[in-house]
């Protein structure tokens, strides 16, 4: 186990790269925790995969070096750097039985028969696969399979840390579920970095304890699942997580409130936005509510709602502009003069897509 | 009560197809049966005769040379073809501009007409001027396939592994090409060393389609007559006389029907066995998938 360290890392496919957009990954600089369980998360093509394969030493990063725990492996390959790696299709060897695969990366690296014996019988049972031990691994089932290749991860118990690449998309629904507990349980008790790369907000959020989002190549955000929900850093990381995404509408600040289209939404804090930046509001549809104009509420006009089972979406403009709301039950909609107020403290200023800090908690304004 | 009617017209809708299919498999099939059971004296005349040619071929010591050789010669060339073939699969590049060089340098031998290839060999084995069999007597080999049996059996076993190497490389090099890349990265994650990988990522992988070279080579080596009946003509003496060239000799050369005849149908029906046991033995275990 150990903690990784990512110093300066950039990585393009092209071999002279001249251009910022010519990189798959821009320059980062992070650090991971030993025993932590991390998700990558972010649309396809973002350069998590790349990300990932950098850490695991399938890849050579263009530029940057990558540590664990103060030593440099960047020249290492994914064997001498001792970690594991869980594909999107179950890697299985066709012709050996479960027990014979998971054996298999400890019969490499000649460990003796009787620990192999012990670890494969301990693994067989943490996996409930002991009853399939002796079957052709050929014959199993997807979500079976890619419990074997991740069983031949952790049967290495001392594993730098285990990537894992999109584990769960081949995998039935109801199993999916099923093998992200195992995996969270596992985390638990063997305490092994983990790394996990997905585009399923789910995944990532009920995985992890600290999610990477990623976007065109950069890390936008890295934080708790609660930090991403709340205080989103990038527009994108409150558009991508959340569903809906936050709403995100044009507007001009001054002070402690912003203006869209001229019409005033009180905030939680006063803002100083740089010259010339494009200003954007972000509110979560959950920090919206309803309320008539004579009380406060901002005008807006009603296009429609979905009910969505748990709750009901309802889409409004506010001066044009789409803006999603969510309606907790036994909230009404107003018959007449609708408005909206959003939660001052809960709604973020963005400049150029990133959020601003704003500072002296402003009072004006309750929700 | 309705009576039903009975409408047995659409049996004329599979008269095309049987009367194709009879003209083109039937009656030459059983042409060849009805010699193979019979004998003439005069055009027209026929006797039935039984399973006599049947136990005359299978009794002659003329037949068992013939098959000797024949397994001989496929035993060896299909030891030959179907490593080296896995063999080039494996070392030819995976990606970039030498791909489509490779695979073309290796479909040339493939796209050679067959008499062609034994009339090239036939020549290019030549001791006096031929290069193979000049310059083998020029580093002191006593070399002339034309006089030698043994040097016949070298020359008509390197013109096969020439000619057909490349089916095997080609079918190999597809199973290769179709592994996904997650195996190759899994298995160095694993410290599988490079036999590792072939044995259990790439062999297993390779499994049907080399099952299917091996079929086609065994075919095609087991009927060969054109390649050796160019390079040498079955001789020198009977030492390379196959089967079909031996088939040729009694239907043709020595217009002996019945013998001919029932020599077709056990040659035929000992390539369909040795297919079948081919295929069932390798396909053991696959059912389980």
């Amino acid at each position: 186990m150990a903690k990784i360290q990512l110093d300066q890392l950039a990585h393009s496919y092209l071999p002279n790269p001249s251009s910022e957009s010519d990189f798959a990954l821009k320059s980062m600089d992070y650090m991971w925790d030993d025993g932590g369980a991390y998700a990558l998360l972010g649309p396809s093509g973002c350069g998590k995969t790349t990300l990932l394969n950098i850490i695991s030493g399938l890849l050579v990063p263009s530029r940057g070096r990558i540590q664990f725990d103060d030593v440099d492996v960047t020249d290492r390959t994914p064997e001498q750097r001792n970690i594991a790696q869980v594909f999107q299709f179950p890697v299985i060897y066709d012709t050996m039985t479960v027990s014979q695969n998971l054996a298999f990366p400890l019969a490499n690296r000649g460990v003796d028969e009787s620990e192999i014996k012990r670890r494969v019988a301990d693994m067989l049972e943490t996996l409930e696969l002991s009853s399939k031990a002796d079957q052709r691994a050929r014959g199993l089932t997807a979500d079976e399979k890619q419990k074997i290749s991740l069983g031949r991860g952790l049967v290495r118990y001392d594993v730098n840390a285990i990537l894992f690449d999109e584990p769960l998309t081949v995998i039935d629904p109801h199993m999916k579920w099923q093998l992200r507990t195992k995996l969270k349980e596992l985390h638990q008790r063997l305490g092994h970095t983990m790394i996990y790369v997905t585009h399923d907000q789910t995944e990532a959020l009920t995985f992890a304890d600290k999610v990477v989002v990623m976007y065109e190549g950069e890390v936008v955000q890295i934080g708790t699942p609660e930090e991403l929900f709340e205080r989103p850093s990038h527009t994108f990381v409150g558009y991508f997580i959340g569903s809906p995404g936050m709403n995100i509408l044009p507007c001009e600040v001054e002070g402690s409130a912003a203006f869209v289209d001229g019409l005033r939404i009180p905030l939680g804090f006063n803002y100083e936005p740089p010259a010339n930046a494009t200003l954007e509001l972000g509110v979560r549809p959950e920090f919206v509510r309803f309320a008539r104009q004579d009380e406060n509420g901002v005008p807006v006009t009603m296009d429609s709602v979905d009910d969505v089972g748990r709750h009901r979406i309802a889409k409004v403009r506010l001066a044009g502009h789409a803006l999603n709301i969510i309606l907790e039950e036994g909230h009404e909609i107003p018959t007449s003069n609708i408005g909206i107020v959003c939660d001052p403290i809960r709604s973020g200023v963005y400049a150029n897509k990133h959020r601003l800090e704003g500072s002296a908690v402003n009072l004006e304004g309750t929700f | 009560m309705v009576a039903k009617t009975v409408n047995q017209k659409a049996w004329f809708l599979v008269l095309p197809v049987l009367l194709v299919v009879a003209f083109n498999a039937i009656i030459p099939l059983m042409t060849v049966v009805n010699y193979s059971v019979q004998d003439t004296f005069s055009p027209g005349v026929f006797f039935f005769e039984g399973t006599k040619w049947y136990q005359e071929v299978l009794a002659s010591p003329r037949f068992h040379g013939a098959l000797g050789r024949q397994l001989l010669y496929t035993a060896i060339i299909l030891i030959i073809e179907i490593p080296l073939g896995v063999a080039v699969a494996l070392a030819m590049p995976r990606t970039g501009p030498w791909v489509s060089v490779c695979l073309v340098l290796m479909a040339l031998p493939l796209l050679i007409p067959w008499n062609v290839v034994g009339a090239m060999w036939n020549i290019f084995a030549l001791p006096d001027i031929g290069l193979l069999g000049f310059g083998l007597n020029w580093l002191g080999f006593d070399y002339n396939y034309t006089q030698q049996p043994l040097a016949a059996w070298f020359t008509v076993i390197l013109m096969d592994v020439w000619h057909w190497t490349s089916l095997v490389v080609l079918l190999a090099y597809a199973g290769l090409s179709s592994i996904p890349d997650a195996y190759y990265q899994a298995a160095k994650i694993d410290g599988a060393s490079r036999f590792a990988v072939f044995r259990y990522i790439q062999l297993p992988k390779m499994k049907r389609v080399l099952i299917i070279a091996l079929l086609l080579r065994f075919m095609d080596s087991f009927m060969i007559y054109t390649e050796p009946f160019v390079l040498t003509g079955g001789g020198p003496g009977n030492s390379t006389t196959f089967l079909s060239i031996d088939l040729v000799k009694a239907a043709i050369g020595e217009f002996n029907l019945g013998i001919a005849a029932s020599m077709s149908i056990l040659y035929f029906l000992m390539t369909l066995l040795v297919c079948w046991v081919f295929y069932t033995l390798m396909m053991r275990g696959e059912e389980d998938t």
